[in-house]
């Protein structure tokens, strides 16, 4: 059910919200014990929203009673919040997200906390911190949900009330999930939506955004949670918009480019295909295409990524240390064992990794040809991206090169491999460009791997949401 | 860049990290298999280019210094369980 669909229902009384509620936490833990798509459930924070409700004026609200699920590392005052490691085991927010506290402002009631890679250090969502369960793919429990964000996906897949969840991305982790899953995912332009309140990965890179099997939830969930936040120094001021209405907006005449590097070698030919049919499908509808080049991110967007986000991330993680909240240990030693002891078994093997490579990317003697190089090779991509923004008003790729893969295949991939996936993602991530999955296949309907999903990824140019939504809406 | 195990110890140990034996030869090997990969980016000519630290211009977001209510002490303690006298407790700095 899509969530006006839903609003309504709750509008005419048809929907009484707190009976509501009681029923689709009993779903969701059904759901919850065969795939493994939350960390935690928020059970008393919904009904006793729901409550409040009662005395609401159900008009005035923009989500009333509207189920979300919210990915591991936002915060949810009162409910255990660890971004999937088990560092952050037991550890309680004292305030919600901003994004959290947008949507419950505007009725909406927080179910649960979504499972993760270990702070979105993850393709595939098998990262997940020591102790934590990983979530299956709503299609073949055999196969991945994708990552970081794997258990919005899953669960918003598997949903049948209506229901949105809040994503996070700082390279792909809210499009490549929802092609995974075969749902929309809407990372929007870096500083639209607030961080705060978000367990950061890398700050230059992170953003929040809505995941739904519907386009139009996604515009309704982006509307809430969009806009300025002083508790932001890097959210934007630029007005926001009201995305709901670019639902309603013809295509014609809107001109995207096709990414001809991005159909090569390493690209799954079910991928392939789908996606230059869904191009076709838009054609049909008046948009005009053209295929163009775009080298530079497709070529160097994964190294350049991971040496940023790594760099930025053993920074961020340092604050880790076992004392203020998350798990602790007997005090013995001076700071730097008791720090080291508690990190070095809290941490999961992928967290030690990317603290490994991002420290050696900053240490001295190796900053300027890592790092300092890594950000300059960044402006020459978002400069790329904008010359192409002058000529099209969207550029498509596939989300994946592959369709969600085997647990059994994700195990024998070397480090190295498990990165190159994220080979279509990482470089609008770099240009904090807004993207969206939109699923073009569903369950039957893929020609060559008729059972998954496959998705298209849509990208446009700062603060352009509309556009993304006007272009991939169902 | 040859990446040895020394390296790797040296890197976990400013990281506040103990590594097994095991780890460090798996990093060791990780690291010179991603470094040997990320040698490609020697191939971008970056002269004249200046560094993206953001992806948007974010120059200069200020707020208005105004006082507003903040945790109290027992809140900020609240997520701990080493505490004493109102005082995080931590281990010995000496």
């Amino acid at each position: 059910m899509k969530i006006s669909e839903h609003i309504s229902k709750v509008r005419s009384g048809e929907i009484d919200i707190l009976d509501h509620t009681h029923k689709i936490l009993d779903q969701t833990k059904k759901i919850n014990k065969e795939y493994n798509y939350f960390n935690t459930l928020s059970e008393d924070l919904a009904i006793s929203l729901a409550k409040q409700l009662k005395n609401s004026d159900l008009e005035k609200l923009r989500l009333p009673g509207v189920p979300i699920s919210i990915k591991d590392a936002i915060c949810v005052k009162g409910v255990e919040t660890t971004a999937g490691s088990k560092i952050l085991k037991g550890y309680k927010p004292l305030m919600h997200a901003t994004t959290v506290q947008k949507s419950i402002d505007q009725g909406a009631l927080p179910i649960g906390k979504t499972a993760q890679d270990a702070f979105g250090f993850g393709s595939f969502s098998v990262n997940v911190g020591i102790g934590f369960k990983i979530p299956k793919n709503p299609f073949d429990k055999e196969r991945t949900c994708g990552g970081s964000s794997g258990g919005s996906a899953g669960f918003s897949q598997k949903t049948k009330f209506a229901h949105a969840s809040l994503g996070e991305s700082t390279g792909g982790s809210i499009v490549e999930p929802a092609s995974f899953c075969g749902i929309y995912g809407l990372c929007p332009t870096y500083g639209r939506v607030s961080r705060y309140g978000l367990l950061d990965y890398g700050n230059s890179l992170d953003k929040i955004g809505p995941m739904s099997k519907h386009i139009e939830d996604c515009a309704i969930m982006l509307e809430t949670i969009s806009g300025y936040d002083e508790n932001d120094s890097t959210s934007s001021k630029v007005p926001t918009e009201k995305y709901t209405d670019y639902l309603n907006k013809d295509v014609k005449k809107l001109k995207v480019g096709i990414i001809k590097e991005a159909f090569g070698e390493g690209v799954d030919e079910s991928v392939s295909k789908n996606v230059w049919n869904y191009v076709k499908k838009l054609e049909s509808q008046g948009v005009e295409y053209e295929e163009i080049s775009l080298e530079l991110p497709l070529k160097y967007g994964i190294e350049t990524y991971y040496i940023i986000a790594c760099c930025e991330a053993s920074t961020n993680l340092a604050k880790y240390c076992g004392m203020r909240y998350g798990q602790t240990d007997k005090l013995e030693g001076g700071f730097n064992e008791y720090f080291a002891k508690v990190r070095s078994e809290n941490f999961n093997e992928e967290t030690k990794r990317r603290i490994i490579l991002g420290t050696f990317a900053r240490m001295a003697g190796y900053r300027d040809a890592y790092y300092i190089k890594a950000l300059k090779i960044r402006s020459k991509i978002i400069q790329e991206y904008k010359k192409k923004f002058k000529h099209f008003d969207a550029l498509i790729t596939p989300t994946s090169p592959i369709p969600p893969p085997k647990f059994s295949e994700i195990k024998d991939l070397s480090p190295l491999e498990h990165y190159k996936i994220d080979i279509m993602t990482v470089s609008p991530n770099l240009a904090g460009l807004p993207h969206l999955n939109v699923p073009i296949t569903s369950k039957h309907s893929s020609e060559i791997n008729p059972d998954l999903p496959i998705g298209a990824m849509l990208t446009t140019d700062h603060f352009k949401e509309g556009t993304l939504i006007q272009l991939g809406k169902e | 860049m040859n990446i040895d195990p020394n390296l790797i110890k040296k890197i976990a140990s400013v990281s506040r990290l103990n590594l097994t034996d095991k780890e460090t030869e798996k990093f060791t090997s990780d690291l010179q298999n991603i470094l040997d990969a990320f040698k490609k980016l020697d191939e971008v000519d970056v002269s004249n280019i200046p560094t993206a630290i953001h992806p948007i211009d974010v120059k200069n977001i200020t707020r208005d210094d105004i006082p507003k209510k903040c945790l109290s002490n027992e809140e900020a303690l609240e997520n701990t369980t080493l505490k004493k006298d109102g005082f995080f407790k931590g281990p010995r700095s000496v």
